[in-house]
């Protein structure tokens, strides 16, 4: 059988194929040849060498916003997920209207990046105004908090819901043998039920790892990087970089921030890559 | 449901009083998450009622105010946003390029992962690595270089760009896809192939009905990137002549001036309700999917 497919390849792989070279391989290719090169259109490029990267780090909003988004990687990766765990071990003890609150928990994350920052930014510039504290294009604190909110309104619902289905996993024999040997509540949680959803712990926190390191959507609606670029997350910036500054050496700048955005993407994806290896060891 | 039973002294009693702290705890936890749950809804809600308000009472000061007496403005909103914001056609191309990029990227991807997974060479493994790849790459690595190579194509219309979406698309499903073919028996496609089926028949009569599940999931992970999508087509498409709908409340809502606030509120809710009835109506099948996307991805 193997020989027939093979022979069918046209048909199977060359249209992704083709459209995989277009949309993805060749973007990708050229994209690093021209964070080598000074450019404002596609047909002046004059390579420069890592001139390019040199300037990079020179740059003190890239290094603000690098910072930025590091902070506000940690603290959403902790909230949401400690938040969703919670909410998901109340949603497994079959209380009344268990089916009622996850499917408004999880909401949110229909709504679009650009939509849910409009949303929230006339909430919470409404709730600032109410208690006289300065609106949020004002203030890079409240910046960074109300994308933290945004964030967690968004995704608690959809952690919460890989981690149900990491609790409903657990085999109830284990909690009921746990609860004979006369384990109290508080045992049971950390000995049985966190271990047992060490994998959707893994998932989860990468997830929002991940989603939190790229935010470009919500960031871009909620504060715009107001003030002064102080609330620019690295997505931004790059965004930034290319499109709203003049000067012919910006565009090449542009790239190999882009670059750099993608190489430190890539380490948290090996990260998790061994974590997830580590794991199928243990269980 | 126990409470009537709890007085009598029988050998059941401290089970019962167990039962019955247990069933207290849980009312208790019911209230506060009720409480949560209102807090949840509030956003959307406020959202729904300053559409139906006049501009001077969606103030910052104002928004919190229900479209009651002289705020209320009935369908004005509406009408506005549909008529200037140019909304309609910025539905009709949003949906347009979800259906089409969506389908194009099942059909292909299910292929070309059914080769990855039945072949067992070089092609195929090549394939495979680069498509898991491409699903570390942030957009921001390749905005710019997509954006001209979409120009020089030809790519830059509502009609096209679906293949600038299965290009960068096509990792996640890939990958979704060859998880599940690789665990599927071969037998019964070799069983047809003896029967004289050739590889194009046996993919669409005996693969394709086994993948539903995976189809469906990845269908719905695709859908919600697509069809929420806003940098891609921004750079891709010519934003003067097509806007999808959050390019469209971007271009309104982000551009500087007088901003009609009315009139997005109104755009905001036509373009949030629809999904949500579309949730409340496929809930299991999403969340089914969200929950096979995240353990494979």
């Amino acid at each position: 059988m193997e020989k027939a497919i093979r022979r069918y390849w046209p048909v199977f792989v060359l249209p992704t194929l083709a459209a995989f070279i277009i949309g993805f391989l060749w973007p990708f290719l050229w994209g690093i040849y021209l964070s080598f090169c000074q450019f404002q259109t596609v047909n002046k490029v004059k390579p420069v060498g890592f001139s390019n990267y040199m300037k990079v780090f020179a740059d003190p909003t890239f290094v603000h916003a690098f910072w930025f988004t590091a902070l506000f990687t940690v603290a959403s990766t902790l909230i949401i997920n400690l938040a969703a765990f919670g909410v998901a071990l109340l949603l497994t003890r079959k209380i009344k209207g268990t089916n009622l609150f996850r499917t408004v928990f999880f909401m949110p994350n229909l709504i679009g990046g650009i939509v849910l920052g409009y949303i929230w930014q006339s909430l919470l510039n409404g709730l600032l105004s109410k208690w006289g504290w300065p609106l949020l294009a004002l203030s890079e604190k409240e910046g960074f908090w109300g994308l933290i909110i945004l964030m967690a309104w968004q995704q608690i619902g959809y952690m919460m819901i890989i981690y149900i289905a990491g609790l409903q996993n657990v085999s109830p024999e284990l909690i009921e043998a746990a609860q004979i040997d006369g384990a109290t509540a508080a045992q049971t949680l950390v000995r049985i039920k966190v271990p047992m959803v060490m994998p959707s712990i893994t998932i989860c926190s990468f997830l929002t790892l991940t989603n939190s390191f790229k935010l470009f959507d919500q960031n871009l609606s909620l504060t715009n990087g107001e003030p002064a670029k102080n609330t620019q997350m690295l997505a931004m910036n790059i965004y930034d970089t290319f499109y709203s500054r003049s000067g012919p050496q910006w565009k090449g700048i542009g790239q190999a921030k882009a670059v750099i955005f993608f190489l430190v993407v890539v380490v948290i994806s090996l990260i998790q890559l061994r974590f997830t290896k580590s794991r199928e060891v243990q269980a | 449901m126990m409470a009537a039973a709890n007085d009598s002294m029988s050998p059941n009693s401290r089970a019962q009083a167990l039962a019955k702290r247990k069933e207290r705890t849980n009312n208790v936890i019911t209230g506060i998450l009720s409480v949560v749950l209102v807090l949840w809804i509030y956003p959307v809600f406020m959202i729904i009622a300053n559409s139906l308000k006049i501009e001077s009472a969606i103030s910052t000061d104002r928004i919190f105010r229900l479209p009651l007496g002289e705020d209320f403005a009935g369908l004005a909103n509406y009408v506005y946003g549909v008529t200037k914001m140019d909304f309609l056609s910025a539905f009709w191309y949003s949906l347009f390029i979800t259906v089409t990029s969506v389908a194009l990227i099942l059909l292909c991807c299910s292929m070309c992962a059914w080769y990855i997974s039945r072949s067992g060479n070089a092609l195929g493994r090549i394939m495979y690595l680069l498509c898991v790849f491409s699903m570390v790459v942030p957009f921001q690595m390749v905005m710019f270089t997509l954006a001209k190579t979409a120009d020089t194509l030809k790519l830059n219309t509502p009609y096209n760009i679906c293949i600038v979406y299965l290009g960068f698309g096509a990792g996640l499903a890939v990958f979704m896809f060859t998880g599940f073919m690789k665990s599927m028996p071969v037998e019964i496609e070799e069983a047809a192939m003896i029967d004289g089926c050739s590889p194009l028949q046996i993919f669409f009569r005996v693969v394709m009905p086994i993948t539903k599940p995976t189809t469906i999931s990845t269908a719905i992970l695709e859908t919600m990137w697509v069809w929420n999508d806003y940098l891609l087509p921004t750079l891709v498409l010519d934003i003067k002549k097509y806007r999808t709908i959050p390019m469209d409340i971007q271009y309104f809502r982000g551009s500087y001036g007088s901003v009609q606030m009315g009139p997005m509120m109104a755009c905001i809710v036509i373009t949030i309700v629809p999904v949500i009835l579309l949730y409340l109506f496929a809930q299991k099948y999403i969340i089914e999917g969200v929950v096979a996307g995240a353990v494979k991805g």
